[in-house]
């Protein structure tokens, strides 16, 4: 494994057990915080949130190891509209298809809202008809 | 349907409700499994005849394919040498133990703090007792195993939608699910209604195998009594002396309500033969596998070795490689032959000159959501509280199931379980969030199962498979459709180079797929040597 420390996240883990936050929340009635502020965001802000952030980053800026996720963030590729919608809806190379796990609204959400968001400044817009119109007929299958 | 029994259900609907549970189970095990289900085709080691003549072969990859390529290519004369991207070998084979500090990609850092001996397993955790081939690897290296449980008939299985939220135990559900199904069933038959179906000799047997199935009383009915007491419980169960006489369990679950809470998907979750006993698990934790391969090949593996571009041509394949940690110093190395097992979420942005159908396979396959959450206790709850010793229960929370360790039973001192094990969307959202999220998450939603959690939580490490920088996905995900376009592309020898790995083989997301992978590969190479 690699060495690389980062301080501090040690104290946050201990912090997250020994103090009040968890224990008075936890609990079969406890609320499910972050879905409960996820649903007053916008919808292209809740998608990229729980979506793409998990391979895009929370600041888009993609990241890179063995292989590697393009930064959305800046991203020159993002001037045509259709580009990203045709992405999220087919994917490309190891990044799945979103046709059977997003709706054309949430695509079309989510791809206004990266095209306006990270040093983006696009102002023409994907409309949900314009994405079920690219929307396979029958997803590919999102699984196993 | 004109065929109605007493109990107002028609032959036909009754049929398909058996019909689904059996369906259910398998959609159920699809998404449990992660593949299909296949028994291994292994054979024993390859048999590799013939001289190589000094041949040499460049690994790419040092996870379970490349090390079992690189293992038997050296025993059978190939001069071998492997690449690897991270600074220990087993690739996906990997447990986090004490100590451990792991980099995701996007820079979060967890260090490990679980005491000494205790670790989880962030990718493969079990080895059916059928897949012989990398059992086989386990056995030859010396690696000890142990049985790792299934199916646990104490633990729970569990629905936020069903008994008020709270958790039931499996064997209730289990016995209470088959006994309305064998007493309905043993109903049709006894009111002649399946004549058609079953003639009437067998009619006598039929009804004799639904009472000890469905545990029915003599008169074919599933109530209180021994029979269902001694499969789901006691309300108070025998003991000794003044005290011991048992009280039946009283408050049998009514098919609707077990209908109803689809809890009865949990039922078949350990029937397809993947997940059918015996299961094993290395003693110490999976990466145990990957570490005797690499102690075995020590001298054939070099580290940290970032893979950029592989180009062949007439006489040879040439290999570029950088440093990791600053993507500098490239490097080229040669060799006759190369085989890939880099995972082709990864391979896909390497700089490759082979034909383009194998290119056009290598980019065609997305790799999957998946996420692992470790949790240490401080004692282990789940045993001494509430007697379960291993084994999984099954929630529709998002953590998906908690795992029980299957070893170190009766242990004083701490324990770790796997406090969440999800796929697609809630991997997603989970992985999305910063790794002490995920810990603090998944306690949350786990004291919903086991109160016993907010006051024992002693710390965690969460796994989300697309932020792992060298596989970038938990596995490489085929559809049908993928595989009859692309599947034997990518498979091929294009001149001097091939593909191997779990992404090779139609045993998805199972290490025996990287093993026949492998050994498939390198005996059509060996061929293809010895006859050049
Ligand atoms: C969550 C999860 C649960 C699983 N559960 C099970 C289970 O219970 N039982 C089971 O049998 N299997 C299970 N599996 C599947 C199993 O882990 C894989 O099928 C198997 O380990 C794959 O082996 P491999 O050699 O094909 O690939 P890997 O193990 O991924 O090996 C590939 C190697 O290539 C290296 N590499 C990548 N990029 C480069 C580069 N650019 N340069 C150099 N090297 C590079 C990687 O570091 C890695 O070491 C599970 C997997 C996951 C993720």
């Amino acid at each position: 494994m690699k060495k690389t420390y980062v301080k501090g996240l040690a104290a946050v883990l201990l912090m997250a057990v020994a103090g009040p936050v968890l224990a008075d929340n936890a609990g079969p009635s406890m609320t499910d915080k972050p879905t409960e502020a996820a649903s007053q965001m916008p919808l292209g802000e809740q998608v990229y949130t729980t979506t793409c952030q998990e391979c895009h980053m929370p600041n888009a800026m993609g990241a890179e190891g063995a292989g590697r996720y393009p930064a959305l963030a800046k991203n020159p590729k993002l001037a045509a509209k259709q580009y990203p919608m045709v992405m999220v809806v087919n994917g490309s190379k190891a990044m799945p298809s979103f046709a059977r796990q997003l709706d054309a609204d949430e695509i079309a959400a989510v791809v206004n809202y990266v095209r306006t968001h990270f040093g983006n400044n696009y102002k023409d817009k994907v409309t949900a008809a314009e994405v079920k119109a690219v929307l396979p007929k029958t997803g590919p299958y999102e699984g196993h | 349907m004109s065929d109605k029994a007493s109990t107002g259900i028609s032959r036909r609907e009754l049929l398909m409700m058996i019909g689904a549970m059996a369906g259910s189970a398998t959609s159920y095990n699809a998404m449990a499994s992660m593949g299909l289900v296949e028994e291994s085709r292994f054979n024993g080691p390859p048999k590799l005849d013939g001289d190589p003549k000094g041949a040499s072969v460049l690994i790419l990859g040092a996870g379970i394919a490349g090390m079992v390529a690189a293992m038997e290519l050296r025993n059978a004369g190939y001069k071998v040498k492997v690449l690897e991207y991270n600074s220990r070998a087993g690739g996906r084979n990997w447990s986090i133990r004490g100590g451990d500090v792991y980099t995701e990609l996007g820079g979060a850092t967890q260090h490990c703090e679980f005491d000494k001996g205790l670790y989880i397993n962030p990718g493969p955790w079990r080895l059916p007792y059928n897949h012989h081939g990398i059992l086989d690897y386990a056995r030859r290296l010396g690696v000890r195993v142990e049985p790792f449980q299934q199916l646990n008939f104490n633990a729970y299985v569990h629905s936020t939608q069903a008994f008020g939220g709270k958790p039931q135990r499996y064997r209730e559900i289990q016995t209470d699910y088959l006994g309305h199904v064998s007493e309905l069933l043993s109903k049709v038959t006894q009111q002649g209604k399946l004549n058609e179906m079953v003639s009437k000799e067998d009619e006598a047997s039929l009804l004799d195998s639904l009472r000890r199935i469905g545990a029915l009383d003599r008169r074919y009915r599933y109530v209180p009594g021994r029979e269902s007491s001694n499969r789901r419980g006691f309300q108070k169960p025998p003991g000794g002396g003044l005290d011991a006489r048992p009280i039946y369990s009283k408050d049998l679950t009514g098919l609707s309500e077990i209908l109803k809470s689809g809890l009865w998907r949990s039922i078949g979750a350990g029937w397809s033969t993947e997940f059918q006993s015996t299961i094993f698990e290395p003693v110490g934790g999976m990466g145990k596998i990957g570490e005797a391969f690499g102690r075995e090949l020590a001298d054939l593996i070099e580290y940290e070795r970032k893979v950029v571009k592989v180009h062949q041509n007439r006489k040879g394949v040439e290999v570029t490689y950088v440093d990791p940690k600053t993507d500098g110093n490239p490097r080229t190395v040669t060799a006759d032959y190369c085989l890939c097992t880099i995972p082709l979420s990864v391979l896909s942005q390497i700089d490759l000159n082979i034909n383009p159908k194998m290119q056009a396979a290598i980019n065609a396959v997305p790799y999957a959501a998946a996420i692992k959450i470790g949790l240490q206790f401080k004692r282990r709850f789940w045993e001494q509280d509430e007697h379960i010793y291993g084994g999984i229960s099954y929630t529709d929370l998002p953590i998906g199931s908690i795992g029980y360790p299957n070893t170190d039973y009766f242990q004083p001192g701490k324990g770790v379980l796997l406090g969440g094990y999800m796929f697609g969307p809630n991997a997603m959202k989970f992985t999305a969030m910063p790794p002490e999220e995920r810990v603090k998450k998944a306690v949350e939603y786990g004291a919903q199962i086991h109160a016993q959690y907010p006051q024992e939580f002693d710390n965690g490490v969460a796994v989300g498979w697309h932020r792992v920088p060298w596989t970038l996905g938990c596995f490489g995900t085929w559809t049908d459709e993928l595989r009859a376009q692309h599947y034997d592309d990518l498979c091929q020898i294009d001149h001097r180079f091939l593909v191997a790995g779990e992404h090779a083989s139609y045993i998805p997301g199972w290490q025996e797929g990287a093993v026949t992978s492998a050994i498939d590969a390198i005996t059509r190479l060996h061929h293809k040597v010895i006859n050049a």
